[in-house]
């Protein structure tokens, strides 16, 4: 600094000495600070890249889905009413609550609320201190419950209109996904609904967390306790072929053994009779999506919504409109199936940007996959004629109402200009502020609140402060990794963001801790992937390694990393985390695969290939077999295995011969009575980390 | 031999981008000017605020927008990365820092010591959580 004073040389010195420890103390700091963050940030990024490619690969299983559920989820029309409830007389509304007392039984041991009709606040308090204490509300109560939103929501147009007049602010919530603590959370800081306290919810109560049936009760309990003042939009979860791929179907069927059926039945009901967005003082739109360069309000005010029974499932009326393939009676031979390998290559390509309109190729895709599964299926013997019914075109919904569902349920927003096919998620399409800015134009909107996407801190807001992204489950991904909020809107629109984060242990972790929780688990999820795809990766591996060595320039296993997985990730930055690096720079491809294996050994003769398939579509497969499984005794015979596997690996562009499912079906038949028990199968396709050091909590 | 170097440099580059594209959240090429100081330490430099301030200079735009764009990052970045600029600060020096701090001597400092020298002195905007190191 230069400057003359009387203090002495030493002093000077002295202070030199500790404002330059000071500085470097500083700079070191701050490196491990960013340190932190960037390990943060691409935890959340692996997290969040596995759900949408998920998320994706559900999109395009949907046909196959759909042909599933269309084929073998159809219930007995004359069979008892709670063993197998006929659809009908379950979404009758002519079924009175009255009919559900006298059929469903109370006992005298049950010490939970036992709720009366019409609901008041005290109902609700019981319920919130049920869940409290972990008890569960009996069958009678929900369905009674369920039926009595059903008649609710049926009277509310599709788009809502609130105001903030009287001076109240209006809370929205954001994405809940079954976390019920959020919930309490979010009651307890913010008061419960009331005629004061008016909220919107903005979609996706259900699937992932472990109460999506509490969470949709609460809520539906203070929908009909006000009416006026708590709002439901639906979210693209608030679909029953997603439930029953995200947990929720089973939460219900396991929660409620007898009569789990038939309350899914009814909430497949409810679920298509929730409102599509709400509008507050004409001037903030509140959907769970986003929107398109399509999208006209206008026209989804008018739809019949409640004929959008999924958005899994495309209108069957689009089959008519490109009828390329005609349904023919099935000949006698079977189907070869080398003709239908075009099915690997349409399968990436639902999702692709193509010239032609996004829109026609995405669902035309889809519609002409579910119509070469009838045809496998009616070829393969699966499928008799009969069980092949014409669609009833009255409660069918037309291409654009379905489409324009699909864009405010599924698109994401996005700061580039334009609106392009949302890649990431399969659905709907990424929209740019331009898209913003008109919508706003044409209906003189001033804001957009949406939901949707997981945000680190439960919020963000963009396109110029125009978009807000509101998301109330925190520590979505793992303990730690992100927290909710919730918005408040008063009557000026300005809004007021709150931030909360439920924590059990996690209050007693430092950051160093928390992120390493996070990034723990999302390690693990990307190395289950690796595991679940070690032929494809260890191929291409072998393709690049010229030398023969087993190893690679870092640029050339990064490069087969993200083409194989299809994951954009830092896999530089990762790579440490993944696999060995040798003295010279190169990295060990096969050390990916290390600590990595599958539960049960299983013979030899399955090809490893296989092994992999089933590790990848674990969860999906259960679906499945639970849906061929009729009796719910847990077996199918190997009869059925052996069409439904041949079917699926069709329909996944894996070859495969009689021979091989046929020792696959015999491996896992236990013990060889024809029945296989495919809980058991499937559960030996866990993949296991040998160095888990995380205990199950 | 330049064959080598040429990989080394393409190498050094993608792992630039890397980095920059964890915090371009939202996959346009351009993150906030804010988080620059993050990326350039977790490629491993370790600059002082006044070094970052220059090498912001150079980054940013003549009119500075608060983002930074990938495409005038690289170049900058990539020349600190071969000439091996913001070295790192080996640990016995780190502890002869901590240990002029420690003016009495005691083997360690307390939370307000550390959080006293690191807003008062030097070049620094302030600190925040500093308890998770203790």
């Amino acid at each position: 600094m230069g400057c003359k004073t009387s203090v002495p040389d030493s002093a000077v010195k002295k202070s030199e000495r500790v404002l330059k420890a000071a500085v470097l103390i500083q700079r070191w700091y701050r490196v491990t600070m960013a340190r932190i963050e960037m390990r943060r940030r691409y935890s959340l990024n692996i997290f969040q890249s596995i759900e949408y490619a998920d998320e994706q690969a559900q999109l395009q299983l949907s046909s196959f889905f759909a042909f599933m559920l269309d084929h073998f989820s159809r219930l007995d029309a004359d069979s008892r009413f709670f063993e197998s409830p006929s659809v009908s007389q379950v979404t009758d509304s002519s079924l009175s609550l009255t009919e559900l007392e006298k059929r469903i039984e109370v006992p005298d041991s049950y010490y939970g609320p036992r709720l009366k009709f019409p609901l008041t606040p005290a109902d609700a308090s019981a319920l919130l201190d049920a869940f409290k204490n972990e008890e569960l509300l009996h069958a009678r109560y929900v369905l009674q419950l369920l039926h009595e939103t059903r008649r609710v929501l049926k009277e509310m147009p599709n788009i809502t209109h609130l105001s903030t007049s009287y001076s109240k602010e209006i809370t929205v919530c954001g994405d809940l996904h079954g976390k019920l603590d959020d919930l309490l959370l979010i009651f307890y800081k913010n008061g419960l609904p009331s005629e004061k306290n008016p909220y919107v919810f903005n979609g996706d109560f259900v699937d992932r967390g472990d109460n999506s049936v509490e969470i949709l009760i609460i809520l539906f309990a203070f929908l009909l306790i006000y009416p006026n003042d708590l709002h439901l939009n639906r979210g693209n979860h608030e679909d029953y072929v997603m439930n029953v791929r995200y947990g929720f179907t089973r939460e219900v069927l396991r929660k409620y053994k007898v009569h789990g059926k038939i309350i899914l039945c009814l909430l497949e009901d409810v679920f298509s009779w929730l409102p599509l967005a709400t509008v507050v003082d004409s001037k903030v739109l509140i959907l769970h999506g986003g929107i398109s360069d399509t999208t006209d309000l206008d026209f989804l005010n008018l739809i019949e919504r409640n004929k959008l029974r999924s958005l899994m499932r495309p209108p069957k009326s689009v089959t008519d409109i490109k009828d390329q393939i005609k349904e023919k009676v099935p000949s006698t031979t079977p189907n070869k199936y080398s003709a239908h390998q075009n099915i690997s290559g349409k399968r990436r390509d639902i999702s692709s940007s193509r010239s032609s309109p996004r829109r026609e190729s995405t669902s035309y895709a889809i519609a002409e996959e579910y119509q070469r599964l009838v045809k496998d299926g009616m070829s393969s013997g699966l499928l008799s004629a009969t069980s092949v019914s014409d669609p009833d075109w009255s409660t069918e919904p037309t291409q654009k109402e379905w489409q324009q569902t699909l864009d405010i349920l599924w698109s994401d927003p996005r700061s580039q200009r334009g609106c392009v096919p949302n890649k990431g998620r399969g659905g709907g399409c990424y929209f740019g502020p331009d898209i913003t800015a008109k919508l706003f134009e044409r209906y003189n909107l001033k804001m957009l609140i949406r939901s949707h996407e997981c945000k680190q801190d439960g919020y963000e807001v963009g396109h110029g402060g125009k978009v807000i992204t509101i998301f109330s489950a925190s520590n979505y991904y793992e303990a730690g990794s992100n927290r909710g909020a919730y918005i408040k809107l008063n009557p000026d629109l300005s809004p007021r963001f709150i931030q909360y984060q439920v924590s059990k242990n996690t209050c007693r972790q430092n950051l160093q801790e928390r992120v390493s929780t996070v990034e723990w688990s999302a390690l693990k999820a990307l190395r289950e992937k690796i595991y679940a795809h070690k032929t494809e990766l260890t191929e291409a591996f072998i393709n690049k390694d010229r030398t023969g060595t087993g190893k690679l320039s870092v640029s050339d296993w990064a490069e087969v990393m993200e083409s194989v997985l299809c994951l954009e990730l830092p896999w530089r930055t990762l790579r440490p985390q993944l696999a060995w690096s040798s003295p010279d720079g190169c990295i060990e491809y096969m050390t990916c695969f290390h600590n990595l294996k599958i539960g049960k050994p299983v013979e030899e003769q399955v090809q490893p290939a296989l092994v992999e398939t089933v590790c990848r579509f674990r969860k999906d497969l259960e679906m499945i077999f639970n849906f061929i499984d009729k009796d719910h005794s847990g077996l199918i015979s190997l009869d059925e295995f052996h069409q439904t596997w041949r079917l699926f690996c069709v329909h996944m562009g894996i070859q495969i011969d009689n021979e091989t499912i046929d020792k696959l079906a015999n491996s896992i038949d236990y013990n060889k009575d024809g029945n296989i028990d495919f809980n058991e199968f499937l559960e030996a396709f866990h993949v296991v980390h040998r160095l888990d050091k995380k205990a199950d909590e | 031999m330049f064959l080598f170097a040429d990989r080394v440099e393409a190498e050094i580059e993608k792992k630039v981008i890397e980095a920059f594209e964890v915090f371009d959240h939202e996959c346009n090429k351009t993150v906030d000017v804010r988080e620059i100081g993050s990326i350039v330490r977790s490629l491993g430099c370790y600059p002082t605020e006044a070094e970052l301030q220059e090498l912001l200079a150079e980054i940013e735009e003549e009119e500075p927008t608060g983002y930074i764009h990938l495409e005038k990052f690289i170049p900058v970045m990539r020349k600190v990365l071969l000439e091996r600029s913001y070295q790192p600060i080996p640990e016995d020096v780190l502890l002869h820092a901590f240990e002029a701090l420690d003016e009495n001597k005691c083997g360690y400092l307390t939370k307000e010591q550390l959080v006293k020298y690191m807003t008062e002195e030097g070049n620094m905007t302030p600190c925040i959580s500093l308890g998770w190191a203790l």
